[in-house]
């Protein structure tokens, strides 16, 4: 899968998640430019992610992502 | 999530919700907001992370029983402090296993083993509700083990969010608990609407005759289905109200239903509807006559279609997605529909109750929207002249098929394969498919051509696509190869047997002409082909 194709999936997940149409991940998006990006949503956020790749985070990776970037280099890593 | 299934029963709830972990202070020091809500339930959600004080393996007897009243305590207090405060309804979790057992399989026998230990303690939770009529259990520990438990507390959830159970399992907490609050507040089903065929039994009564149902001990299909009976027969026990609606001739379902191995008796049903219309209009006179609400019932069908027609109907009946035989008491059960948290004397009366209710005035429903029910089927058939590989299946039909089968005429395979290489006769197959699947081959008819005569030899169909205007669309492909052989009339016959009865008047039903009927039943119909105008409106059919 190409690295193009993830954002634009994640963009359909983010976008689901927090209910904005107008949301555009990059690499370096972080919590902090989303509104609603708040602890709760960010459970729903990682759950959804997993869902949408057929992956499991593991504690250390949810723990430690600073960014999307970190997030889309470990969805490369799975699949 | 809970909200989403409350509406779902009808119930608009507000919250209040404590903050996180901090129930206890709220229940026993107050707290001006809740005071404020004053709650008419209250929802107390624990885990076996809140056991402060487990036995250590050094303990000995006395310690350990101290510890288990402690922590007894401690909730008990809570919930009597509650009850004087709000007189609201509590529901409270049992406590779900550990995820590990430091003991081993003696963790569960041995009194220093946290699983021995919670079991005590939940048993003391239950003997608190059984004192206590406004108190539920919340059973997590079932829901937990249904779930899986290793999944049930993945760990990450509880490090990392302090979910004491992971995200994907919250929706299946959250509708158990649905499922007492709307029980508590009167929203349960009331009775159960069941089919015949393959629902309460194996095998098709009118078809296979009442010696070759799958029911009984003697193989494992029968022996599923005496325990689906059994399960049924115990939801009457419990004031469930029990009837049918199966297309079936009235005598072939009660043939059934005294089958010896048959567990449920006809007298164990109120209303028994075994006819040939349609589920849904039988369902709105099953539920008319009971006098209950559509929402009232639960519909238990092993065809999908039929429970698509009474689900579009009725959208809030019960009406489990059940699939095969061997999981329909788990379906049926896990969709929580009967939840007995008030179970009153009453309750046992019931049935009785309906019995003499039962002969009110009858009252005829008919579904105005029938083609649109069709049509929403977005059925598509391939109806065409005998090809090589359906032979076979053909061949098997012809000598299956019972009770929609005008003449009864049996076919070997060489007999097929001889009309199949004819000149002298029309022969075309119907396969079906609708929104549900491919129904596969499921109608013939075979005519020998007399010089502009046509006269129908067979006309067979499977019960499964009953109602469905297959045989309309069957009937204009049938006219349509009869003009192109210059054929200007075709004749029809009927010749009645034990089983085939709800064909007799099917000729008159088609536009057919009654041109003579003898003293045995048998009948004899004409159509003219010439100005005959196409039936089907509902299929799309591929020639």
């Amino acid at each position: 899968m190409q690295k193009e194709e993830i954002y634009e999936r994640l963009n359909e997940v983010f976008r689901d998640v927090f209910d904005d149409e107008n949301i555009e991940v990059n690499e370096n998006t972080t919590s902090a430019d989303i509104e609603d990006w708040d602890s709760l949503e960010h459970i729903n956020l990682i759950v959804a992610v997993e869902n949408e790749f057929g992956i499991k985070f593991n504690m250390g990776e949810v723990t430690t992502m600073k960014n999307v970037g970190e997030m889309v280099e470990i969805i490369i890593s799975r699949i | 999530m809970l909200e989403i299934f409350l509406l779902n029963y009808g119930i608009t709830p507000t919250f209040y919700e404590s903050e996180y972990n901090k129930y206890y202070e709220d229940a026993m020091f107050g707290n001006s907001e809740l005071d404020q809500f004053h709650p008419d339930i209250i929802y107390i959600h624990t885990t076996n992370r809140n056991i402060i004080d487990y036995p250590s393996i050094l303990d000995e007897e006395k310690i350990i029983k101290q510890k288990l009243d402690s922590e007894y305590q401690k909730y008990a207090n809570m919930w009597d402090k509650l009850f004087t405060k709000f007189k609201a309804i509590i529901i409270q979790n049992n406590f779900e296993y550990p995820f590990y057992r430091l003991l081993g399989n003696k963790d569960v026998s041995d009194i220093h083993g946290r699983i021995n230990f919670i079991n005590n303690l939940n048993a003391k939770f239950y003997e608190y509700a059984n004192t206590h009529s406004n108190f539920f259990i919340n059973d997590i520990n079932y829901l937990s083990s249904c779930y899986g438990l290793d999944k049930w507390s993945n760990q990450l959830y509880w490090h990392m969010y302090k979910y004491a159970l992971e995200l994907p399992a919250i929706p299946y907490l959250a509708f158990n608990i649905a499922n007492i609050i709307k029980s508590i507040y009167g929203k349960n089903k009331k009775a159960l609407v069941l089919d015949l065929d393959n629902t309460l039994w194996g095998g098709v009564v009118g078809d296979d005759g009442v010696d070759n149902l799958a029911i009984g001990p003697e193989v494992p299909s029968g022996q599923v289905y005496s325990e689906i009976q059994t399960y049924i027969k115990e939801q009457q026990k419990l004031g469930i109200i029990l009837n049918i609606n199966s297309k079936n001739e009235y005598e072939n379902a009660l043939a059934g239903l005294n089958h010896p191995d048959s567990i449920l008796k006809p007298e164990d049903f109120i209303i028994i509807k075994a006819n040939w219309n349609p589920k849904n209009a039988n369902m709105n006179d099953i539920a008319k006559e009971l006098n209950l609400g559509p929402d009232s019932f639960v519909f238990v069908d092993d065809n999908p279609a039929e429970r698509h027609i009474v689900a579009s109907t009725f959208p809030n009946m019960g009406i489990p997605e059940i699939d095969v035989p061997e999981n329909y008491i788990r379906i049926i059960d896990h969709n929580g529909y009967f939840e007995m948290t008030n179970f009153a004397q009453e309750d046992l009366k019931k049935n009785e109750l309906y019995q003499d209710n039962a002969k009110r005035s009858q009252m005829m429903a008919t579904f105005e929207n029938y083609e649109d029910y069709l049509k929403s089927l977005k059925m598509k058939a391939e109806i065409k002249s005998f090809k090589p590989i359906y032979l076979e299946r053909i061949a098997q039909l012809s000598n299956k098929s019972n009770q929609f089968n005008l003449t009864t005429k049996r076919y070997s395979l060489a007999d097929i394969e001889k009309v199949a290489n004819s000149e002298d006769y029309i022969k075309i197959y119907g396969k079906l498919t609708d929104i549900f699947g491919d129904n596969g081959l499921i109608s013939v008819v075979i005519g020998h051509i007399k010089g502009s005569e046509l006269h129908l030899d067979l006309w067979i169909m499977s019960c499964r696509v009953l109602k469905r205007d297959m045989e309309l669309a069957m009937l204009d492909e049938l006219v349509a190869k009869a003009q192109e052989e210059k054929i200007r009339k075709i004749y029809g016959y009927y010749y009645p047997t034990l089983k085939n009865k709800m064909v007799e008047d099917f000729y008159e039903k088609q536009g057919f002409k009654l041109e003579s009927k003898d003293e045995k039943g048998n009948k004899f119909y004409s159509l003219n082909v010439d100005n005959y105008q196409n039936q089907n409106k509902v299929i799309e059919v591929e020639r």
